[in-house]
Order: structure tokens, then sequence, then C-alpha cells
């Protein structure tokens, strides 16, 4: 199974909607690629340059209900073009989490406490986060400090994940 | 075991239940729009399965900027209709015959009580208004949607909304479910079914179910779902009328897709909203919700009426009632987006156009363009628009935009008044 992990993009908010991710005004591609650099353009968020905050950056770390709002894809295939291919929040809205681990791609689910954690620990530092999705740990290393957190996925998402996403696991199974 | 609907489509459409709570759903039907499923289409091309499971259950709309602004946009709509040719889709609106995807499709009697729909569109969820389980999807659900006819969801949790009393004049479904928004909050529905019931939806048109149903979402909802009635079966009678002897017929097949008495919740909300007052949308989330009284002045350069929440004829009326024999202020642009032909032919009928022409309005064709800033209506940096839609998310109707949610009332009192109002002054 692929590995998951890199440095952290920290988004401290709740309910970054997707219209937020990538704006409707560019959903006239019909290229994944050409999204890239449109990747948060609109979020409201103060302190956060997309010019200079999201290059370099795989793995997101945000608070609750990350991509609420419209269905788009885009959002993820946003992510995916920019490298990012882990989202780690409180929750996420359905559609969102259903996109990312479609695409084949990780949305894990923490509890509050260690989502605090991570923003009081590592916030500002220069972070890395990789899951081990055969351990179930993810481990967190920044700011010349290191954490252990336990996560789980599904028995469902694991299986997309591990075929890749879902055209691939559908085209097995239907 | 007692159920709520929810589970009863799952039951009844169940083809795997691959993992845990995981079901993966047979679907009756597929909508599809310009914007979400090109992309679909591309990679169905490049894996070598340009083919779809079941054309007649594959409907296709471009709607979302139509005409074409650009070429680009002309590219989205012409991979749709290129698609939809020669894969021998019948039910495909291309411009002329095209509306918003969530009012058209009704309309067009696509959409039954006790039926599985997914699209790719949030708003898909308006759907259940008719008793219908429909969701929105991602592009790659709607792949696999076009390609086998099934998706996958989570065994579905409930929560019933209790709406009872008396609605005051000049409140409507717009009001009650931004009401309710406010009091769920953005999250408060997350991966849940929402169930609308109570004497208060009983009393509504299957436009204002559709109107409450279609902001299930912004509580994180994955389908608001009213229960199937006599009113349902009136909707639908012209579609139905070969399947069933009498209208009551089709409404005893239709009610077992009702909830069981007992059926399990995860919670149970009850509103009463006799003493609700308009309401307005203020900051950059669908929750952050107050009345018009303390909203009341704030000065706006747009005003929207259209949209899968408000722009079908009942909305129309409501808002040519308001405007009739006045002008909009001259600060004060006003945009109308009839949602389909139809709507837009009958409110011709019934002189609302004319009503919206000499206030000042522009009437514009049916698209969804303004409500998601992508044509037919993007504002300005600072500038403010009041609208009928449904979301007033941050760059939503155009970067650097405010925009406030509204009833078509509310809406059309304030292009009177240039700045936010109730309509009960212009009563």
């Amino acid at each position: 199974m692929r590995n998951f992990g890199g440095k952290v993009l920290f988004l401290d908010r709740s309910d970054i909607n997707t219209d937020e991710i990538i704006p409707a005004r560019y959903l006239t591609e019909v290229s994944k690629e050409a999204l890239k650099p449109c990747l948060l353009e609109d979020l409201n968020l103060e302190g956060f340059d997309p010019e200079k905050d999201i290059k370099g950056r795989q793995v997101v770390v945000a608070r609750a209900n990350f991509g609420c709002g419209s269905s788009r894809e885009h959002a993820p295939w946003a992510l995916e073009v920019n490298g990012i291919h882990m989202v780690i929040a409180e929750s996420f809205a359905r559609i969102f989490r259903q996109n990312m681990f479609n695409c084949g791609m990780l949305a894990i689910e923490l509890p509050s406490e260690a989502i605090d954690r991570i923003f009081d620990e590592f916030a500002g530092a220069d972070t890395e986060i990789y899951a081990g999705l055969d351990t179930g740990i993810l481990k967190v290393k920044g700011g010349g400090g290191e954490d252990e957190i336990a996560f789980s996925i599904s028995e469902f998402d694991r299986a997309l994940v591990e075929a890749g996403g879902w055209v691939e696991y559908a085209d097995l199974h239907y | 075991m007692p159920k709520t609907v929810a589970e009863k489509i799952f039951d009844s459409h169940r083809v795997d239940n691959p993992a845990g709570e995981m079901y993966v759903l047979g679907l009756d039907a597929v909508f599809c729009h310009e914007i979400t499923t090109p992309v679909a289409v591309n990679d169905l091309v490049s894996r070598g399965k340009d083919r779809v499971f079941d054309p007649s259950r594959i409907k296709v709309v471009i709607d979302h900027v139509t005409p074409a602004k650009d070429s680009k946009t002309a590219l989205q709509g012409k991979i749709l209709r290129d698609w939809a040719k020669r894969n021998n889709i019948k039910h495909f609106f291309d411009i002329g015959r095209n509306g918003v995807c969530h009012v058209l499709f009704p309309e067009q009697g696509f959409v039954r009580p006790g039926s599985t729909i997914i699209m790719g569109d949030s708003h898909t969820c308006t759907h259940g208004a008719f008793g219908a389980f429909a969701a929105g999807v991602g592009t790659t659900d709607l792949e696999v949607g076009i390609l086998k006819g099934v998706c996958a969801f989570r065994y579905p949790r409930s929560m019933k909304i209790q709406i009872s009393g008396t609605l005051r004049k000049g409140v409507y479904a717009k009001d009650v479910i931004l009401h309710i928004l406010g009091e769920l909050g953005v999250n408060g529905a997350t991966d849940q079914v929402i169930e609308f019931a109570g004497p208060v939806v009983e009393e509504m048109t299957m436009e204002s179910r559709m109107t409450l149903c279609n902001m299930a979402v912004e509580a994180g909802a994955t389908c608001g779902i009213c229960y199937p009635d006599m009113t349902t079966v009136d909707y639908l009678w012209p579609f139905i009328k070969d399947e069933f002897d009498a209208p009551e017929a089709a409404l005893a097949y239709y009610r077992k897709f009702l909830p069981d008495p007992d059926a399990q919740y995860n919670s149970i909300v009850e509103f009463d909203v006799s003493n609700l007052s308009p309401q307005v949308t203020f900051g950059y989330k669908p929750d952050n919700v107050r009345p018009v009284s303390e909203m009341e002045g704030t000065p706006v350069d747009q005003v929207y009426i259209g949209s899968c929440t408000n722009g079908r004829l009942e909305d129309l009326r409501v808002a040519a009632e308001v405007l009739a024999g006045r002008r909009i202020s001259d600060s004060v642009r006003g945009i109308v987006s009839p949602a389909t032909p139809e709507t837009y032919r009958m409110a011709m009928e019934e002189g609302i156009l004319g009503t919206f022409l000499d206030a000042g309005f522009c009437v514009t064709n049916p698209t969804c363009g303004a409500c998601l800033g992508m044509s037919n209506g993007v504002i300005a940096e600072g500038e403010v628009c009041a609208s009928t839609t449904n979301r007033n998310f941050y760059g939503r109707m155009g970067k650097g935009g405010m925009v406030h949610l509204m009833s078509p009332a509310t809406a059309a009192a304030t292009a009177v008044a240039g700045h936010i109002t109730n309509s009960k002054l212009y009563a």
C-alpha cells in the first residue's frame, strides 16, 4: 500500500467549505492539473497566503467539518495535484470525505483532544506527519518534539485505498 | 425492526453490503450536469469504458453556465452533448429546454417516492421532498453510478424534525429552513438523513417542500425527506396516471415508504414556527441566521431571485406581489432567473415577468450561474447581494463579495427599499 505523509499545512479553522478550497469560477476546467494554482484561493483565514503556504506540503490538518458545502470533487483534486494526499481533521463533511477515499486518498478523523494536541504542540513549527496504515499510528515530528497518535479507518475505506479508489474497487466487484 | 424512510429505501435497494455499515445501493436515476460530469466522461473514455448502465435512467442537463460564456464552458457543454448522443441518452436538456436541475427534473416527473437518486451536486437532497433518497456525490461516485448503476453509502442515521404551528403572513419555507439551520448549525446533521414532518410540512406545497429539503445539506445532511401524501401524488399524477387506477391507489402504494411508528432516530427535534418572523443570514456560513428586523437597513448592491432553492413559480409569484406597482431602488441591480422554461412561460402568461420588468428587474434565462458566481450576476469585491439562493460562503457569488440569504418576499422588498427590509412594509 502507498505511503501517506509529509510536511503539514495547518489550517486552524472549522467549517472550511469546498468553495474556499476551490472557488466555483475554476469549475470550468475539465482537467485536474489546471486546478493547481487555485487551491485555497478564497480561504477565509487570517495570515494564510496560498502563494507561500501550500508549496511543499503533503498533509493538511484542520478542525471540524472540513470540506462542507458543495459536492465538487475538484476540492480533493486540487489538493491531489498540489501533492496533498492526506487531510486530518476532527470531522469531515460526508461528500468530501467519501471523495477523498474514492480517489484513493486519506481523510482521517481524530478526536478533538488529539487535534487540539497537534495544533498546540506542532502548529507553527516545520511539522511532518506520517500515517502507518498497518500500525494504525500517526507519527508526528516537528519543532524538536515527537508524538504518536492512534487512528483508525473503516474496513471499506481501507479497501478503497488499497484498490486505488472507488472506480477500481467497483470494477472488481460490480 | 421498525424503520425510518431511509432505512426502508436502503433495504429495498441493497446490492451489496461490502463491510460493516456500508451498503451499495442500486440506483433508480443518475442526474448529470455540465460542471461535475465531463471529468467522469473523460475518465470513462480514457479507461475504454465509454458506456452507461441504463440510458433511460440517466438524465442530463446543461444548467450552470448557459448559454456558454467562453470556450471552456462551451467545451463542458460539448463533452456532455456528445456523450449523451453516443450513449443514446434521450433525456438531455440543452439550451432552450434546460433549467436548474433540481427544479427541472422534478418538473419532468423524474422523481418518485421510495427511489434512489445521485447527482454530482450537493443540492440533490432537494428531491427528498418527494420521499426519495437523493444524495449529492462527487465525480467518482457519479462515474461509477453512470457505469454500474450503484453507489455506496453508510447505512443511514436519521434525524426527525417536527415542525408545528402556523406560519405568519410573509413567512415562508425559506424562513423556516434558515431558522432551523441557525439552530442546528452547519455541522448539525452531518452524514444523517433529515425527515421533515409535522403539520407545517403537511400544509406545504411541493415547491415549498423542495425549498425546505434543498438546504438540508447546509446542515451537513445527506438528504432531506418529506413524507409522500396527496400533495405529492397530485404533483406527480400527470406522470404516474398510467401506473395507477386512481390517485388514492398511488398514495396507498407510496405509503409503504412512510416511517414505521417506532422507527429509531438519532434525534427528534421540534420547532414551533408560529412566532417565526422573516429570517436572513449574516456572515459567511448558512447557520449565521437572524431575524430580518435585526439586519434592517443593511444596504445591498444587487438582489437575485432564482436558483434551486427559490426559482420556482411559487417564488416568483410571491416576489411579484411585493413588486406590483413599484420600482426597485435606483441603487440596486435586480436580477430574476425563472428556474425552468416552464416556470418562465407560466410567469409570462401570469404577467409576473411584466411585473418584474416594470419594477426594473432584469429577467435572465433559466440558469444556476449567479448563485455560485459563475455567470449571469457575479458581484464585485466589496459588493453585497441579497439573494434567494442557498449559500453565503466567502466569495460564493464573486470574490470578496457578501451574500445575504433570504426568502423571495424579503428579497423583493429589499430591492424596492435598496436595503434589507421586511416584505410586510409592502403588503
